[in-house]
């Protein structure tokens, strides 16, 4: 590390470091009543950056020689070689990493017969839900991560990350007609996590109902209007809405909706936003982000107000702030950006059952497919996968699918009611930025938005 | 030489109990930098390398990947791989291709560009001339989320226990702009791009940014519309969306899950008669075209859509076995398993000119971005965001932004009234511009 380091890049950059990694994934399938796809990968690599400035060089190489670290660190440096260094050097890391995820037994270690039992039994359960369920994917998929990393102001620290997610994919078939429904979850646990709680159980009946209920979904409504969201998943609003455009690299470029409004009311008083990656066992938590930097607690919007900004390294230096341990990498392959961990909105007062019979008409959605936002303009979407109407204060019609739009500066200013029932999402959450996929989390309590765009049919 | 190596780890395998395996190995180099506001951002440079090993033991399969290359690598791999076999369930529909149907003479499609690198300062001149183009092209440009050029190397081996190894080499050049445009506190960002196989095909640097400015500042303005019924008109990009959407929906994995609004649909009319789609592997040069597929059978022209029929699925050996079809020889391999990808896949162009297609709207959408995953592949039910310009009298009026299209894809392609004869093989997937009688436009 240091022969790497030392003689190449110290004294003529701002920032370097070095990041190892050694990654296996295993993933079972079964479909048609039976595991017939099995696979197992490995990946190793490592990756060499040098900033300087605004500037940053990168070069990986997956195969770990002294030799072609020295010349990955040799490329990483010619770019910084050419420009003056901006004379803000980065601070040496500090504090203690989180202990967040040890465990006796990690999910790709478990025994493969009893994860083959599981979802031979989760098959039956699930087909056992329903009678019109007609086809059952389940799969569980096990990763194991360990990074190194030492940067050039000293600093060394690795961590070990185990983790797992159950999936149930469920087809249903009535005259005719077919939907999908799926439902699973899972986090930096064991594999009994899916044994306990009747989580496994719980996982196969809700893919089922959800395929089945949407067999009899009518159109969704077009237009602008009243919609609750229920507690947990649909926290994906808090990642589109506001996470991106509070990443640091956003904000520094001036590329963000939001950039510049720090301290400016975002949201209506009742929201208060934060980035958590030290929530043990969570899917988006880490006891250290991929530059080495502890986790934290990062409060993005409190009682509306714009109060924090996730960060990386470079960014926080550019931007003459601290680090906030976001800084977050796919793998060995990428250079780390700023990222978001777990992103939820804290609890309000509001009974639930109470919001949703305040409303005379709109939308009750309660599970989310995929979202996306353009940072620039604000505008994001996500697309309602279980939804109903809501008439006089009573669920109605299940809906079919629809995507919601809002503008991200704006849509949580008619948050009207906030729960006081906060559920972090399942543990199924992949963000994706640049081309590089992370695992996060997401939460919300109930809530009521007075005015989002539903892109359904029904004009 | 790298069929080399997967024939010495199919014959650990065959050691190990397997009774059949094929493996596939992907080397690759890449360069990437980006300029932003005139300066230097990144640079990357990177080596990789894949070995993806599929096993059989009798009719129970499995598989494994490393990125390691070492002895004790590929053969930890080679025992995971046989292990995990001898596990999962006998499957009647797993194997390889029939030994005879593989290919035996590799087509030379021109995919390697014979010139030589180019220095890091040349590529990064490049980046820098793509954005300086768009930042100099209109005064309401004043950000930029960067520039980018790229170029990729790559060679793919594949070998079977039934003696197939051949291998093939690719490159890949691209570059994008993405500049934002301003006005009284509104901010647009937008996007364009070239790539190609050859470097001298790549369009100029600076007609990339001035395509990419534009496209950001015919954005600025723009209103929510109320929601509303009309006709929508896609441009050659989005509509290249909705041919991927059928591409995934016609594919084997999704067909034989009854996972699929195509399924039981094929030899019926799916789309209106001026619709006729084709997946082509063979095109000199393009970037989807491949000699042949993940599992060595010959790649060529397949017609999934001919006048508004649906004619061909897409399919592997294991779904073209588990639905009782010949396989469209559509294996794909990503360096960890085997699926079904397409190659070129293109929706023909018609004989109108996008010109007319826009001047024969009254009242309707032009579309020129989508955002979200609202597409469900079992339904064909579609609702996605959009961005793009009114049509009021046959001419682009205004922007106009956070609304959603809607509709079901089966009654969308249906409603397909006019195709567009601007066709360009620019990606792997392409489409001219569509025009869709009637779609929900949701907005205020």
């Amino acid at each position: 590390m240091e022969r790497v380091l030392g003689g190449n890049l110290i004294g003529k950059v701002d920032d370097a470091d070095i990041y190892l990694e050694y990654r296996i994934n295993e993933d079972l399938v079964l479909e048609e009543g039976a595991v017939k796809k099995a696979s197992r990968h490995v990946s190793q690599g490592a990756g060499v950056r040098a900033q300087s400035g605004t500037r940053t060089g990168y070069a990986h190489t997956d195969e770990i020689s002294l030799k072609n670290l020295e010349e990955a660190a040799r490329q990483a440096r010619a770019i910084a070689d050419r420009s003056a260094s901006s004379g803000n050097l980065a601070l040496p890391g500090r504090g203690r990493p989180h202990d967040l995820y040890a465990m006796a037994e990690p999910p790709i270690a478990a025994d493969l017969a009893r994860k083959l039992d599981l979802l031979r039994r989760i098959d039956v359960e699930t087909r056992a839900a329903d009678p019109r369920i007609k086809q059952v994917i389940a799969s569980i998929s096990s990763e194991e991560v360990i990074m190194l990393i030492a940067t050039a102001s000293g600093w060394t620290v690795g961590d070990v990350r185990p983790l797992t997610r159950l999936n149930v994919t469920a087809i249903a078939e009535e005259g005719g007609k077919r939907e999908i429904g799926s439902y699973g979850g899972g986090g930096r646990v064991t594999f009994d996590f899916f044994l306990e709680e009747g989580r496994w159980r719980r996982f196969a009946t809700e893919a089922a109902r959800q395929a089945a209920l949407k067999l009899s979904a009518v159109d969704a409504p077009a237009g602008s209007m009243t919609v609750v969201f229920g507690p947990g998943w649909p926290g994906i609003l808090l990642h589109e809405a506001i996470g991106h455009g509070l990443e640091g690299d956003f904000n520094r470029k001036g590329t963000s909706a939001f950039a510049g409004r720090m301290g400016q009311k975002v949201a209506s008083e009742l929201v208060t936003v934060v980035d958590d990656g030290t929530i043990a066992n969570r899917r988006g938590s880490l006891n250290v982000d991929d530059e080495g930097t502890p986790t934290g607690r990062t409060v993005l919007i409190e009682n509306g107000i714009l109060t924090g900004y996730m960060q990386d390294r470079l960014n926080a230096r550019l931007m003459g702030m601290k680090p906030t341990g976001n800084g977050r990498r796919e793998s060995y392959a990428y250079a780390p950006m700023p990222r978001m961990t777990n992103t939820f909105m804290l609890a309000g007062q509001d009974d639930p059952a109470e919001i949703l019979k305040s409303v005379k008409h709109g939308l009750y959605a309660v599970t989310f497919g995929g979202g996306q936002v353009d940072i620039t303009n604000g505008k994001f979407v996500f697309s309602a996968s279980e939804a109903y109407l809501v008439e006089d204060g009573r669920i109605t019609a299940p809906v079919k699918g629809a995507t919601l739009i809002g503008n991200g500066p704006e849509a949580l200013t008619r948050v009207s009611r906030v729960g006081s029932d906060l559920k972090l999402d399942e543990g199924v959450g992949t963000c994706g930025k640049d081309g590089q996929s992370v695992p996060v989390g997401v939460g919300l309590p109930t809530i009521r938005i007075d005015g989002i765009t539903v892109g359904g049919t029904a004009v | 030489m790298s069929t080399d190596l997967l024939v010495s780890v199919l014959k650990r395998a065959a050691q190990r109990g397997a009774t059949a395996a094929d493996g596939f190995l992907v080397e690759e180099s890449h360069f990437s930098v980006s300029v932003r506001m005139r300066e230097i951002e990144n640079v990357n440079h990177s080596r990789e390398q894949r070995l993806s090993l599929r096993v059989f033991v009798g009719r129970a399969s499995a598989s494994a990947s490393t990125s390691d290359l070492s002895r004790d690598s590929l053969e930890r791999v080679v025992d995971e791989a046989t292990a995990l076999a001898k596990i999962t369930a006998e499957d009647p529909h797993a194997g390889l291709p029939d030994p005879s149907t593989v290919i035996s003479q590799v087509p030379d499609l021109d995919l390697e560009d014979a010139g030589g690198d180019l220095t890091p300062e040349e590529k990064i001149e490049i980046a820098r001339r793509a954005e300086a183009a768009a930042l100099e092209s209109d005064p309401r440009v004043t950000n930029s989320e960067g520039a980018e050029y790229s170029d990729r190397r790559a060679r793919y081996a594949y070998a079977t226990s039934h003696g197939f190894a051949h291998d093939y080499g690719t490159t890949g050049f691209s570059i994008s702009v993405s500049p934002i445009a301003s006005r009284n506190g509104e901010m647009q960002r937008d996007y364009w791009y070239s790539s190609a196989r050859k470097r001298a095909r790549l369009e100029d640097p600076e007609a990339v940014g001035r395509k990419a400015a534009a496209r950001a500042v015919r954005r600025l303005g723009a209103r929510k519309m109320k929601s509303v019924e009309v006709p929508v008109v896609f441009d050659p990009e989005t509509a290249a969306t909705l041919v991927r959407s059928i591409a995934g929906a016609a594919s084997g994995p999704s067909l034989y899950r009854r996972a699929s609004f195509l399924l039981d649909r094929l030899g019926t009319k799916i789309a209106a008669p001026t619709v006729t789609i084709v997946d082509d592997a063979l095109i000199p040069s393009a970037l989807g075209s491949r000699p042949f597929d993940g599992e060595g059978l010959a790649t060529g022209r397949t017609v999934l859509v001919r006048d508004g029929v649906l004619e061909s699925y897409l399919l592997d050996t294991y779904c073209a076995r588990k639905l009782g079809m010949q396989s469209t020889h559509h294996a794909g391999r990503d360096g960890s398993g085997v699926s079904v990808t397409t190659t070129n896949t293109m929706l023909l162009p018609g004989k109108t000119t996008p010109e007319e297609l826009i001047g024969s709207v009254k009242n309707g959408f032009y579309v020129t971005e989508l955002i979200g995953f609202g597409v469900n592949g079992v339904t064909g039910d579609y609702s996605r965001g959009a961005v793009g310009q009114w049509i009021e009298n046959g001419e682009l009026a205004y922007p106009v932004e956070e609304v959603t299209v809607a509709g079901n894809l089966l009654e969308m392609l249906s409603a397909i009234d006019g195709v567009g004869n601007d066709l360009v093989l620019r990606d792997r997937t392409v489409a001219p511009t569509l025009r869709i009688g009637r779609m929900v436009v949701a907005g205020t």
